[in-house]
């Protein structure tokens, strides 16, 4: 089975996120960056599946060279080849995302396309759609549970207190959420090899599109503060008489 | 000008979502809004459409299109948008309204913007919107060029408004249109189109959801450890409610990722919303924003939950709910 997992490098965000003074970024200076959760799921799910079916999980990132650090920590925990599409820094926009993962997808070959459902920092919701109908394959998404076989995938998940599961012929496309699995932590070897691994670039081409980022702006902050019913179990009585004047206690 | 609306139906009437994507419809100016349903014409709810300004039902039958197939809904409004000379089609920022638009997208190369808070029409082919990113925590400012306007409706962030109150109210507002027309409708699809489909069935094993819970008690680092849940486990039981928790809670282990309130994990509305020992980190606060009260408790007078939170206790959880327990089983 070969997989292929695309991976997003985005700042960790603590407390509070801040823009840069022109409007463009979020502000990254005191941040660290990790990989978007979903598809830390993502590349868990690719090598549970070769673990156990054989082949190889590759991963891919587009963004700028820094993002091999993303990469190595995906060898880390277990992809065997690393693919970046190194930007010069600007930010792609969706469609010429799925473009670029779609021409690496048609030069190797693969039978399974992984992403995660949603980018932590654009949530744009349609790279995976888009390289889909790219490709000519069939696409699930919002995926928390994932059975492969060799010709097939079983993909579900829940919708309303309703669970959608989707069958689809392979080779496929499919976008999960966390909680799919728990991502292991790497291990030692795993660092040694994820280090000294080579990983292979290619640099597609940006392309403008139709939807423009302005600027970026943090919502209005609210200057609220909790109204301090007391302290401890002494403040129980007041936390009975709130509940029950918001109605909860039947 | 005509604008088209997806909506998604929720126990007989029109989803709240829906709703909302379809108030922020009305809100592009003088045009008709459309909108689509997937569902036997008896069951459409036309009234209640009727009351938010719909002029128009395009009803697509189950003998048509059973169930729900992402791409074949596509492509319906793909049809849809044609015929009507749409000049934006929307749906709400669900996971199928984001998934059915970013089909759209692909099939006819436009952009989408999902999970708009607001959209102006801007003369000519030009729309300005703001959209979240950072699911809510930052907002984009941004201007989409196309010939018909892709977008969802962050549902958190946009009101669920009628047309027909508006009518009443001092000052009135527009007059509602003077009919809704329903029509079936009988697209031409694809076998291609159809060919990723949801055989749905009743998940999990029942009790209460934590997406539509009325009361959710969180738990949070504080919790301690996987054996700290019990008291918050009785205490959702006395309230009605169901146990939410923090991401830290998940990735340690304590409990398992569907009980996750958060970003990644799952949004939730309720009543109340109870917070205890969680600090209230912003990915924890896009996933409970929507609760319509909050009181929180904590150790930390300064923890940013804080500043979300209508009430408060400043205490440790393994006291204070003991004790409320104790309380609601005296009255």
């Amino acid at each position: 089975m070969e997989i292929l997992v695309c991976v997003k490098r985005v700042p960790t965000v603590g407390g509070k996120i801040t823009v840069t003074p022109d409007g463009q970024d979020v502000d990254t200076r005191m941040s660290g960056f990790s990989i978007s959760p979903h598809e830390e799921c993502a590349v868990e799910e690719a090598v549970q599946i070769t673990e156990r079916m054989g082949g190889t999980a590759s991963v891919l990132t587009l963004g700028p060279e820094v993002a091999i650090e993303q990469l190595r920590d995906a060898l880390a925990l277990g992809a065997g080849r690393a693919v970046l599409l190194e930007t010069d820094g600007r930010e792609f926009g969706p469609i010429a995302t799925a473009s670029a993962i779609a021409a690496e997808v048609k030069t190797h070959g693969y039978d399974l396309v992984l992403l995660g459902n949603e980018a932590a920092d654009t949530g744009d919701y349609q790279v995976g759609i888009r390289l889909a109908h790219e490709l000519g394959w069939p696409v699930a998404t919002g995926i928390k549970n994932l059975t492969v076989t060799q010709d097939g995938v079983v993909a579900r998940r829940e919708y309303r207190g309703v669970e959608e599961a989707y069958s689809l012929r392979l080779p496929a496309v499919v976008t999960v959420k966390e909680g799919i699995n728990l991502p292991r932590y790497p291990s030692l070897p795993g660092r040694l090899r994820a280090k000294r691994a080579a990983v292979e670039r290619s640099a597609p081409d940006w392309a403008a599109e139709g939807l423009r980022k302005q600027a970026l702006r943090v919502p209005a902050a609210s200057k609220h503060q909790a109204t301090v019913l007391g302290h401890g179990a002494d403040a129980v009585p007041d936390l009975v008489r709130v509940l029950d004047e918001l109605g909860v206690l039947s | 000008m005509t604008v088209l609306c997806l909506v998604e139906l929720d126990g007989g009437g029109p989803a709240d979502a829906s709703l909302r994507a379809v108030t922020l419809a009305r809100s592009l100016g003088d045009t008709s809004v459309r909108t689509v349903v997937f569902a036997d014409s008896a069951q459409v709810p036309a009234d209640a459409l009727a009351g938010y300004g719909v002029t128009d039902v395009y009803v697509v039958e189950p003998d048509l299109l059973d169930g729900y197939a992402p791409q074949a809904w596509a492509r319906v409004l793909a049809g849809l948008a044609s015929e009507t000379g749409a000049t934006a089609v929307l749906a709400a920022g669900t996971e199928r309204g984001n998934e059915v638009l970013a089909h759209l997208g692909a099939m006819t190369g436009l952009p989408m913007a999902a999970n708009c808070t607001l959209v102006t029409p801007d003369g000519g082919q030009t729309h300005r919107l703001v959209r979240h990113r950072w699911a809510g925590l930052l907002l984009e400012d941004a201007v989409m060029e196309a010939p018909v306007a892709l977008f969802t409706v962050a549902t958190d962030s946009v009101a669920n408004v009628s047309a027909a109150l508006l009518s009443e109210g001092t000052p009135p507002g527009p007059p509602l249109p003077s009919s809704i027309e329903v029509h079936v409708h009988k697209p031409e699809l694809a076998e291609d189109d159809l060919r990723v489909r949801a055989v749905e069935s009743p998940a999990g094993a029942g009790g209460v959801s934590l997406a539509t819970a009325r009361v959710v008690v969180g738990g949070g680092r504080g919790v301690g450890g996987p054996d700290g849940f019990a008291p918050l486990e009785e205490l959702a039981g006395l309230l009605g409610g169901v146990v939410g928790v923090s991401r830290v809670v998940t990735s340690e282990g304590w409990r398992p990722h569907k009980q996750q309130v958060g970003q990644t994990g799952t949004k939730i509305t309720p009543e109340l919303y109870l917070a205890c020992g969680i600090s209230g980190a912003i990915q924890h606060i896009a996933g409970c924003s929507g609760a319509k009260h909050i009181i929180a408790i904590n150790t930390d007078p300064g923890a940013p939950i804080l500043t979300h939170a209508d009430y408060a206790v400043i205490g440790d959880l393994h006291q204070v709910i003991p004790a409320l327990v104790q309380a609601l089983r005296a009255r």
